[in-house]
């Protein structure tokens, strides 16, 4: 008999709930039932809430179980764990059947997460076998400036949060005059609610390194650094088993698939900082230095990083690169809206019961996110507030819930889309200590360049401390807003322009919650 | 204008007493040699160097900016921008717990409350037995399994109080 082949997930999501212990268990189990097991370390589908979530291959089909804990291998087995398409198996109360006809996966866009979940993450064959390496080849026959320009039409815009052209920013860096350019991935996916960076690099790292690869190519970059939190220590095994991988198949190395192109990629580790997720930060901290923001200009594009041109894109604008070259410009750009194009892979995370990884393309609405995927809040309770675009994004009610995942809509609401994430609380949180916190979180994380950013947030904490407790209300509400402006205009990053976004809208949408005198809370 | 004759020279002390111990000493000295011809090789180096020993001494930061060519206060000014980096030797075990908006919204608050209270500590300190070192951290990227927290390298999720306790018993277990 063949052996069954079963995939456990060594995403760190899956592990955090009990993956390894699963995996062990199924060894442990099958061979004391003498059945021959291949057990395969795939990446994460993405619904999260299922995981461990185990699957078993059948006829070409792979069928899935979840959350499968080590103490529930032996009843699975017992219930035909190994042929799962029967009957008895299919009424076992984890069992979801096949894992593509599950409606929360079924109803997805994958573009740049085809791969995830099911291919072995550091299989360089897996990876080829599953078009691994298709956009590589295309643009390794085209010209440079035709690569950037299939990036420019596909409308992919950084995925990182800003929102910004890829292909312009491509076009910069060919066009720059240089002896030594380099493409710089931004890996420091600080945003709270935000995990689909993790999760590509963990479940499919060679797309990664494909789109980076691609990136310098289209150039004349040579050298590649993808500057990774160390928050995140498996997907930094994942990306150096990849890399080694590569070079040891010729994708990566002097001579690149004998092109004659050279590509060089490490991975650097970040420290902790929040702050260098902001690209400017983050190539001070590559260069050996304190994250400390830069003045814009010079842009990056044109002296970057040690003063050379540098493409900096986030490890999901490459990922989305692989496929727009292997499948061209005009298939990418035919998905989304307006001027969102293609798939954004946005995170469900916070208090709800179906949290995952949910790949569209751009133009659903917050709602259908919510509810047809999300399934409402994990506790059951009535969602109050979303916060979307991770700690400097807008604090959304239930009226905005009908906004359209896309940049402009949301920058319409003041709000932003950001990296994707999406953070949900039910009718118990606090929204007054949201703000307070999202005021705290500036002042630990500002990198101390800009006044506002440094001293406004400590202010902020105070004034939200005497607004709540009623000290002179109306004076201080004044105030506060007062300082969100001046943090606004006054600060050269995101992080002190855009830590009013939380605070403000929490006070605009949830003004009850500032309200703590105890004639508010009498009459409440 | 200075009569140069009246000028004294003034000594100053270069290098703060040398207290790293020597083993401590040959660490930093090969993580220096290993990694400082590669470009931007201060976090590199410092990331070796609290691998190595669990911490970054401030004597080492004497070594360090000796061996790169950086005046100490460079090095001083990296070591301390960076949260990840200690200056103070942490205990047996790092449990960073996640504070950030998505483990929030799942009780992260009284998660933290629980540990301080159990642990016996605030954040940046260790429990008195010596066992764990207690740290906030700003997302793990667990987001939809929160509350989340890290013990070393190892991620968990989805944890309670019950299973913060189950979590620390065996790292607070004698004999390490």
């Amino acid at each position: 008999m063949k052996a069954v082949r079963i995939f456990v997930p060594c995403d760190a999501a899956a592990r955090s709930v009990g993956a390894d212990e699963t995996a062990r268990a199924i060894v442990e189990e099958a061979g004391r039932r003498g059945i021959e097991v291949q057990l395969v370390r795939n990446g994460s589908r993405g619904m999260l809430w299922l995981e461990p979530f185990i699957e078993v291959e059948s006829d070409a089909k792979r069928y899935g179980y979840g959350p499968v804990q080590a103490a529930q291998v032996a009843d699975l087995f017992d219930s035909g764990l190994c042929e799962p398409a029967k009957a008895a198996s299919r009424g076992q109360a984890l069992a979801h059947g096949p894992t593509e006809e599950i409606s929360y996966f079924k109803r997805q866009e994958r573009l740049t997460f085809a791969r995830v979940g099911i291919i072995d993450p550091v299989s360089i064959e897996d990876y080829v076998q599953h078009g691994g390496y298709a956009g590589l080849k295309a643009a390794l026959g085209m010209q440079p400036v035709q690569i950037v320009e299939s990036v420019t039409a596909s409308g992919l815009r950084g995925r990182g949060g800003a929102a910004f052209p890829a292909g312009i920013k491509w076009k910069t860096v060919l066009g720059a005059p240089g002896d030594q350019k380099y493409i710089v991935c931004n890996a420091d996916e600080g945003d709270s609610g935000t995990f689909s960076d993790r999760m590509l690099m963990e479940g499919d790292p060679l797309t990664l390194v494909e789109g980076m690869t691609i990136a310098g190519i289209a150039t004349g970059a040579t050298e590649g650094y993808i500057y990774l939190r160390w928050e995140y220590p498996d997907a930094h095994r994942a990306l150096e088993a990849a890399i080694s991988a590569a070079y040891g198949a010729h994708y990566l190395g002097e001579n690149i698939q004998g092109s004659g192109k050279r590509f060089d990629l490490e991975v650097r580790l970040g420290a902790g900082a929040y702050i260098c997720g902001e690209e400017t930060s983050l190539l001070e901290s590559l260069e050996g230095k304190r994250g400390q923001v830069r003045f814009k200009p010079p842009l990056p594009a044109l002296a970057g990083l040690f003063g050379k041109p540098t493409v900096i894109n986030n490890v999901i604008t490459f990922a989305s690169v692989p496929i727009i070259l292997e499948r061209g410009a005009p298939f990418y750009q035919h998905f989304g809206m307006g001027r969102s194009r293609g798939t954004l892979p946005m995170q469900l995370a916070g208090n709800i019961k179906r949290g995952g990884l949910v790949e569209v393309a751009f133009g659903m609405t917050l709602r259908e996110l919510l509810y047809d995927f999300g399934g409402g809040s994990l506790s059951g309770r009535p969602i109050r507030a979303v916060q979307v675009g991770g700690p400097l994004g807008a604090y959304l009610p239930e009226s905005q819930f009908d906004t359209p995942l896309d940049y402009e809509a949301f920058a319409a609401i003041k709000a932003m889309l950001g990296h994707g994430g999406v953070v949900v609380f039910d009718d118990t949180v606090d929204m007054a200590a949201q703000a307070r916190y999202a005021m705290e979180f500036c002042a630990v994380e500002s990198c101390g360049k800009c006044t506002p950013c440094r001293i406004g947030s400590t202010r902020g904490v105070e004034v939200i401390d005497r607004l709540t407790s009623g000290t002179n209300a109306a004076a201080q509400e004044v105030l506060l807003r007062d300082l969100c402006e001046t943090m606004t205009y006054g600060s050269l990053c995101a992080l002190g322009g855009l830590t009013p976004y939380p605070v403000l809208s929490a006070l605009n949408h949830f003004p009850e919650d500032f309200d703590k005198t105890p004639s508010a809370r009498a009459s409440a | 204008m200075t009569n140069t004759s009246t000028r004294r020279v003034i000594p100053i002390q270069t290098d703060p007493p040398d207290s790293l111990r020597s083993a401590e000493r040959i660490r930093v000295l090969e993580a220096c040699a290993r990694l400082k011809d590669q470009p931007g090789a201060l976090l590199p180096i410092l990331h070796a160097v609290q691998d190595a020993i669990g911490f970054v001494p401030p004597e080492a930061v004497v070594v360090i900016a000796s061996e790169l060519n950086l005046s100490r206060a460079e090095v001083h000014g990296v070591v301390t921008f960076y949260h990840y980096f200690r200056t103070r030797r942490a205990g047996r075990h790092v449990v960073h717990l996640c504070r950030a908006e998505a483990c929030q919204a799942l009780g992260a608050a009284d998660l933290e409350a629980h540990a301080k209270k159990t642990l016996g500590v605030d954040f940046h300190s260790t429990s008195a037995d010596g066992a764990v070192t207690l740290e906030p951290v700003y997302c793990l990227g667990n987001c939809a399994l929160g509350p989340s927290l890290m013990i070393d390298t190892e991620l968990k999720g989805r944890v309670s109080a019950q299973r913060f306790d189950e979590l620390m018993a065996p790292l607070r277990a004698k004999s390490p």
